[in-house]
């Protein structure tokens, strides 16, 4: 018995040091998540207060609601964003974490110019780059330094569109996806199977409820909307990803740093020793075994791309749907437009985004860490 | 002995007068929150002079000037709303007159001021006009601090001159004769900035095209939204569009109206905080450095937008509040506030004869204020403010890029038949 005791006072302890947190957090972050998403059934507003209850309406009308374009907007803009902004970051920030592994003179004071636009807010980034994306005196008067016309890019203000389409096919396409991935997922079932191969169960659950949506006509229901209306890459994203990049490039060179810095001499030499050039080292050794840095790295990146709203609000005013974004949107309709309870239901569409990028990552670090 | 005795008797005779004096200011005392998204330029200036005369009167008050910067108000509102909601409003927030302060707070959330108008003597005192668009019901809400003009249209007389064009009569002259003339000369014929700028010249459109009671219809239900005069409003605004800046969406309202003095535009439609702008950051002769008219076809109409305080219901300190409301609307404050701010006084026993305070421009608009048929602005919260202005900021700003009019005519009559509170 008096081996135990010890055993239980330390169990008493951490659970009585753990009580105030997990209250704090039961209440400010999961009572407010369940507070919002209550108010996002219902039609509150500054004027009517709290409001009644609603049901699905505030969704359905984001999603299939003329009055709703920009929300819509909004997604396809992030969609883009997202996509470029990550593939930008990581390209740049694996290129620099390269040069710098070259074991260069004056290393950390590059280190330090890349880090630095990190230690920045992004509001100062946008106001910084809303003055070098000007379309007369900015970035686009470069050229004529050394006698070239200027710049004809539009930057933030462009209102050129690339990969045109109308909202309303939209379910169609994600439905046809849908049933792609399924042969495909199929197809690789076939053939690992007769190598004794299994597919992670969690991605056939996940097939399966979305074979099921896209069966259902769910997509097309999202879509429905009465009038034709067309969405498409907005060129003006891309000063937004440049600026965003600019920013976040250094930190994700830090991480790969990080990551080289973690990888043997002796397995570099090794290769060497077996005849690989300096490309094939990297290619065959360095990369892979940087790959859960990658994952880290895109799960930051990712949910700082979602939710991103100083950047936009401060490059380009709040009110330019070009360059326009769920958060920003969801601060206009809450506190401009007095809505509320849309307000709370566009919070709850970016919670589940997010989330969509963050649960995976969670099982599977919380799983490696069980391993270990 | 007797040196103290004396030295008693003076102090308790102070002591005295300033007991009397103190009681004879309502005592009000304690702390005071003022809030307002006034933080720069002649705005902030003008609050801080309030603000120094007030603390004369009222010396056992102590402001504190809870100023919130940014967005033209937005920010200042998402805090604003966040505590009223909360039931922790402050002592007097600065509202728009019109839908925003009716619409938005009204009788829910606001304390009547008519006890404070009688006693005042302020019924008279302030036109009907404006009265009308703070009260509901036959109570009044709020005290106006000031009154702009939405529609004036700037330009700079000797450049009209030199490029051979004349102040445009109607809108369609402008596109059809003064547009191309100026656009062959290389001179953008119409500045304009980013979208609630781009609202403030579709309100002036839409007043030109609709008239007094079809624009004001709109408010009520009595002009459609799809109807084909709204149409033909975004048809002439779409055309005046293509007579703008192309980089309208990188600026706010400075640049626009700076690119007319600088003789890179020729005209541009803004409020008249650009009077203010023109006078005291430029440094312009009125009539010289810049002249002013009101945009085509809405001579003899005056769309107005007025800053006002009210007096939340809850109030932390009700009596210095009640006080600071009284200072506000006084013919002192009011000649205290709009020679800085650059905006005309609500109260007509003001001084704007006095030209030392308020200047040529200020003179001209003021006899227009009590002449002309006077009409709320959208694009300042007097009409539609909150949903419907969100709602219709997005429909400009798509607009700017497709002017894709029958879009527009259809999404702003859901969003009308939505969001207007029709009364």
């Amino acid at each position: 018995m008096r081996q135990g005791e010890p055993l239980i006072s330390d169990r008493l302890k951490a659970v009585l040091i753990l009580i105030p947190s997990i209250i704090a957090i039961a209440i400010f972050v999961y009572g407010f998540i369940a507070w919002t998403g209550y108010t996002s059934l219902t039609n509150a507003s500054l004027a009517v207060g709290s409001g009644e209850y609603v049901g699905m309406d505030n969704y359905v009308d984001l999603f299939t609601g003329l009055r709703h374009e920009r929300f819509r907007t909004d997604l396809v803009n992030t969609f883009f964003f997202t996509a470029l902004f990550i593939g930008l970051c990581l390209s740049v920030g694996l290129l620099l974490a390269m040069l710098l592994d070259q074991h260069i003179k004056g290393e950390s004071f590059f280190r330090t110019i890349y880090l630095f636009p990190m230690a920045l807010s992004f509001v100062v980034t946008g106001v910084v780059w809303r003055w070098l994306y000007h379309p007369v005196q900015g970035l686009n008067a470069l050229p004529t330094l050394i006698g070239q016309p200027p710049g004809e890019f539009r930057w933030f203000i462009s209102q050129d569109r690339w990969f045109v389409f109308n909202w309303q096919d939209l379910g169609g396409y994600i439905s046809a996806f849908i049933f792609i991935i399924d042969i495909v997922l199929v197809a690789a079932l076939v053939y690992w199977n007769r190598r004794g191969g299994r597919l992670p169960g969690f991605i056939v659950a996940v097939m399966l409820l979305l074979s099921t949506w896209a069966l259902l006509e769910g997509p097309q229901q999202l879509t429905a909307l009465r009038r034709p209306e067309t969405h498409g890459f907005n060129l003006a994203i891309i000063a937004v990803v440049i600026a965003a990049g600019w920013q976040m490039s250094g930190y994700t060179m830090a991480m790969y740093l990080a990551g080289l810095r973690g990888i043997p001499e002796d397995l570099r030499e090794a290769a060497r020793v077996d005849g690989a050039s300096e490309w094939g080292v990297y290619r065959l050794v360095v990369l892979p075994l940087l790959q859960p840095i990658t994952l880290s790295a895109m799960i930051i990146l990712g949910h700082i791309s979602l939710k991103i709203f100083d950047l936009v609000y401060a490059l380009g005013g709040g009110d330019n749907p070009y360059i326009d974004m769920p958060g920003v949107n969801m601060f206009f309709t809450t506190f401009r437009g007095n809505a509320l309870g849309r307000g709370a239901a566009i919070a709850m569409i970016l919670l589940i985004m997010v989330a969509l990028v963050i649960v995976p990552y969670l099982r599977t670090s919380l799983r490696s860490e069980h391993e270990l | 002995m007797k040196f103290y005795k004396l030295f008693g008797m003076m102090v308790l005779v102070l002591l005295a007068v300033t007991a009397v004096a103190v009681s004879a200011q309502d005592e009000a005392a304690g702390d005071l929150e003022i809030f307002s998204w006034w933080t720069g330029g002649g705005e902030a200036a003008g609050l801080d002079a309030l603000i120094a005369r007030f603390s004369e009167l009222y010396p056992d008050v102590n402001i504190i000037n809870s100023a919130v910067a940014g967005g033209s108000g937005v920010n200042a509102r998402a805090v604003l709303a966040t505590r009223v909601q909360a039931g922790d409003p402050p002592d007097s927030f600065q509202v728009h007159a019109g839908s925003a302060l009716l619409n938005l707070y009204g009788a829910d959330r606001m304390e009547p001021l008519n006890f404070l108008y009688e006693e005042s003597g302020w019924m008279d005192q302030f036109p009907e006009g404006l009265l009308d668009l703070i009260s509901s019901d036959g109570n009044i809400y709020s005290v106006p601090a000031n009154i702009h003009r939405s529609n004036v249209m700037w330009y700079v007389p000797g450049n009209l001159e030199e490029w051979g064009v004349t102040v445009p009569e109607t809108w369609d002259e402008f596109i059809n004769e003064t547009c191309p003339t100026l656009q062959e000369a290389g001179i953008v014929p119409l500045s304009v900035g980013q979208t609630w700028t781009q609202m403030h010249l579709w309100e002036n459109v839409a007043l030109a095209g609709l008239g007094v009671d079809g624009y004001n219809g709109l408010w009520d239900g009595t002009t459609a939204w799809d109807s084909p005069e709204v149409m033909q409003v975004f048809e002439t605004y779409g055309q005046i569009l293509d007579c703008t800046n192309d980089d309208r969406d990188a600026l706010d309202w400075q640049p626009p109206a700076q690119m007319v003095v600088e003789g890179t535009a020729a005209f541009n439609v803004m409020g008249d905080w650009a009077a203010g702008y023109f006078l005291t950051d430029l440094e312009l002769e009125p009539g010289v450095g810049f002249g002013w008219t009101t945009p085509p076809g809405t001579d003899g109409v005056f769309i107005m937008l007025s800053d006002t305080f009210g007096l939340p219901i809850g109030a932390p300190n009700r009596d210095a509040a009640v006080a600071w409301l009284k200072f506000l609307g006084s013919p002192e404050a009011q000649d205290i506030f709009n020679p800085i701010k650059g905006s005309l006084p609500a109260n007509t026993t003001a001084a704007i004869d006095d030209s030392e305070l308020y200047n040529a421009y200020f003179q001209d608009a003021y006899e227009d204020w009590t002449s002309n048929t006077i009409v709320g602005s959208l694009a300042h919260e007097a009409v539609g403010a909150g949903e419907f202005q969100n709602g219709f900021s997005e429909i400009i700003a798509q607009f700017s890029a497709e002017h894709d009019v029958e879009t527009a005519t259809i999404v702003a009559a859901e969003l009308a038949a939505d969001t207007l509170v029709t009364d």
